[in-house]
């Protein structure tokens, strides 16, 4: 069971002199009941991408469909079926958390008390707030709000577009949890996020660059994917290390990794080499070891190919 | 040999009616050092930030930037620190070139030395090319560059780096750290805020506020080992998780 179809979609933006691609041709499939990240900077496409699956803009090229419906021809029935949180926060800043939820349910011909069940675990988290108006909530409570109103009527295909940029560890995580129990009650849910980390929790993933997918699979599939031997480097001058690592003739890449620089060595060249080099720039309380790329590692390795 | 002191912050307070947004912390950063200032959203980062740049009077407590008074002395501050922000940075419908040289007026630099500056500048950040564009037509890693680039042109003692790299590409976001890492060897201290904990590695310490205060403050090896934690992700989940308020 397919939910969403994307077919060679083309946006461009621009006048004929200038142009710009935000998405070049790409094609994808989403299951129902899969919880889909599009891992991506600012600037990759995302947005583009979020608001022509939800009726709100129109590609220069190729076809999409949600639920069964095409995009275009038949964008009433997409828009009853599906969720859509904007990257900005686009409830109505002057009704208060109650009347913004009440006046999606009314839009949706619904009511708040039939879905209530959907809903009900993130709002009683907003509940004792429901007579202030959203313009006034916290920033984490503003999230709750509007995940509860493009809840509301049911859908059965959200999109969340970069729900969690700008939000700290911790909401971020409680933010991912709720996701998880959503998509136990089969909602599909395509969710955008430039943070690397957060593509573990999404059963596939597309990476996006310049409107362009490097890449689509299962995290650990794309994990296992990378090509070559990755290291982690450390000592005690780190900034000095990665610039020593970068000038070195046996890498490919370095990268700073946290506490370590991940290194990507060339064929043939050995660490005992890479030590007396370390060692004769003068590099003390030197540390290597052998270490798994992550999706962060993947990306950088697929955004240098391209 | 004792180490030169720039910010200098002892029961710095800030108070919103009965809402104590900062409460009485207490820290000091030396010339040099990249120091990683963290914390939930609503934990008091951006209040105290803004007090140390001279742009919040304090409800008590004391503080010095750059040596300079943050009651007293905020003019002063300002013209000895460099601030960037993820929201605020540069002006969109100016040229790259018209914002260096904006920018340069506003901190009072000479010609000759905005010229000399403009050209390194535009060198370093290989943006020759782009220096008639709109900084709106840029993508938002270079904007970024960019912005630090601006923020330090007039060499101050301290540069202020509101979540500088949020969204910002795995590339680009390591070569903006690369421009931190040099500023802090040429002597610049960087004081700086990010929800990316692989970034707080980066810093030579970290302190992590929870409503309004200070909850920890080490250097990020210590701070693991204290928590018992294999990442600075795991220390932060930690203590943030017992914050009771949230807000942006």
């Amino acid at each position: 069971m397919i939910a969403i179809t994307v077919k060679n979609i083309v946006k461009t933006y621009g006048t004929k002199k200038e142009t710009i691609t935000a998405l070049d041709d790409i094609s994808f499939e989403v299951s129902r009941g899969e919880l889909f990240g599009i891992i991506g900077p600012d600037g990759a496409g995302k947005t583009s991408l979020f608001r022509i699956l939800t009726t709100l803009l129109l590609a220069q090229g190729g076809t999409a469909t949600v639920d069964g419906f095409d995009v275009v021809k038949d964008y009433k029935q997409v828009r009853n079926r599906v969720g859509y949180m904007p990257g900005r926060f686009s409830l109505y800043q002057d009704l208060s958390v109650e009347e913004n939820l009440e006046f999606f349910a009314t839009i949706f011909n619904t009511s708040i008390q039939e879905n209530y069940n959907l809903i009900k675990e993130i709002y009683v988290q907003i509940e004792p707030f429901k007579k202030r108006r959203a313009g006034k909530l916290s920033g984490g409570m503003k999230q709750k709000l509007a995940l509860c109103c493009a809840l509301i009527h049911k859908p059965s295909v959200l999109f969340l577009d970069e729900p969690t940029t700008g939000v700290d560890a911790v909401s971020r995580k409680e933010f991912w949890d709720m996701l998880q129990n959503l998509k136990k009650q089969g909602i599909t849910i395509l969710v955008s996020t430039p943070y690397m980390d957060e593509a573990a929790l999404c059963d596939r993933v597309a990476l996006l660059q310049s409107g362009k997918i490097m890449s689509i699979d299962a995290p650990q599939e794309i994990v296992k994917s990378f090509k070559g031997q990755l290291w982690a480097v450390r000592s005690a001058n780190m900034y000095a290390l990665l610039k020593d690592l970068k000038q070195y003739e046996g890498t490919i890449s370095c990268n700073s990794f946290g506490e370590f620089h991940h290194l990507l060595l060339k064929d043939g060249t050995n660490e005992k080499e890479l030590l007396t080099y370390l060692n004769q720039h003068q590099h003390t309380s030197i540390e290597l070891k052998k270490t798994e790329p992550g999706i962060e590692d993947c990306f950088m390795q697929l955004m240098n190919k391209n | 040999m004792m180490k030169e002191i720039v910010i200098e912050a002892e029961g710095l307070t800030k108070k919103f009616g009965d809402f104590i947004a900062v409460n009485k912390i207490s820290f000091n950063v030396e010339k040099g050092e990249i120091f990683g200032f963290l914390g939930a959203n609503g934990a008091g980062k951006t209040t105290a930030m803004r007090m140390l740049c001279g742009l919040s009077i304090p409800s008590s407590g004391k503080a010095a930037v750059a040596g300079f008074d943050v009651y007293k002395q905020t003019e002063n501050i300002k013209q000895n620190i460099g601030y960037m922000s993820q929201k605020f940075s540069l002006y969109e419908d100016l040229t790259v070139k018209e914002n260096i040289r904006f920018y340069a007026g506003i901190y009072g630099m000479s010609r000759a030395s905005v010229k000399e500056k403009m050209n390194s500048l535009l060198d370093l950040l290989k943006m020759s090319n782009e220096e008639n564009s709109l900084v709106k037509s840029l993508p938002l890693g270079w904007k970024q560059k960019l912005a630090f680039s601006v923020a330090i042109m007039h060499q101050p003692k301290i540069v202020f780096l509101d979540e500088p790299t949020g969204g910002v590409d795995p590339v680009t976001r390591r070569e903006f750290w690369n421009l931190i890492y040099a500023a802090a060897e040429k002597g610049i201290t960087v004081f700086v805020t990010t929800h990316y904990m692989d970034e707080a590695e980066y810093c030579n310490r970290v302190s992590i506020m929870v409503d309004g205060v200070i909850e920890a403050l080490d250097t990020p090896t210590n701070l693991k080992k204290n928590y018992k934690a294999v990442s600075m992700v795991e220390v932060f989940l930690q203590l943030a998780r017992g914050a009771t308020r949230s807000s942006d």
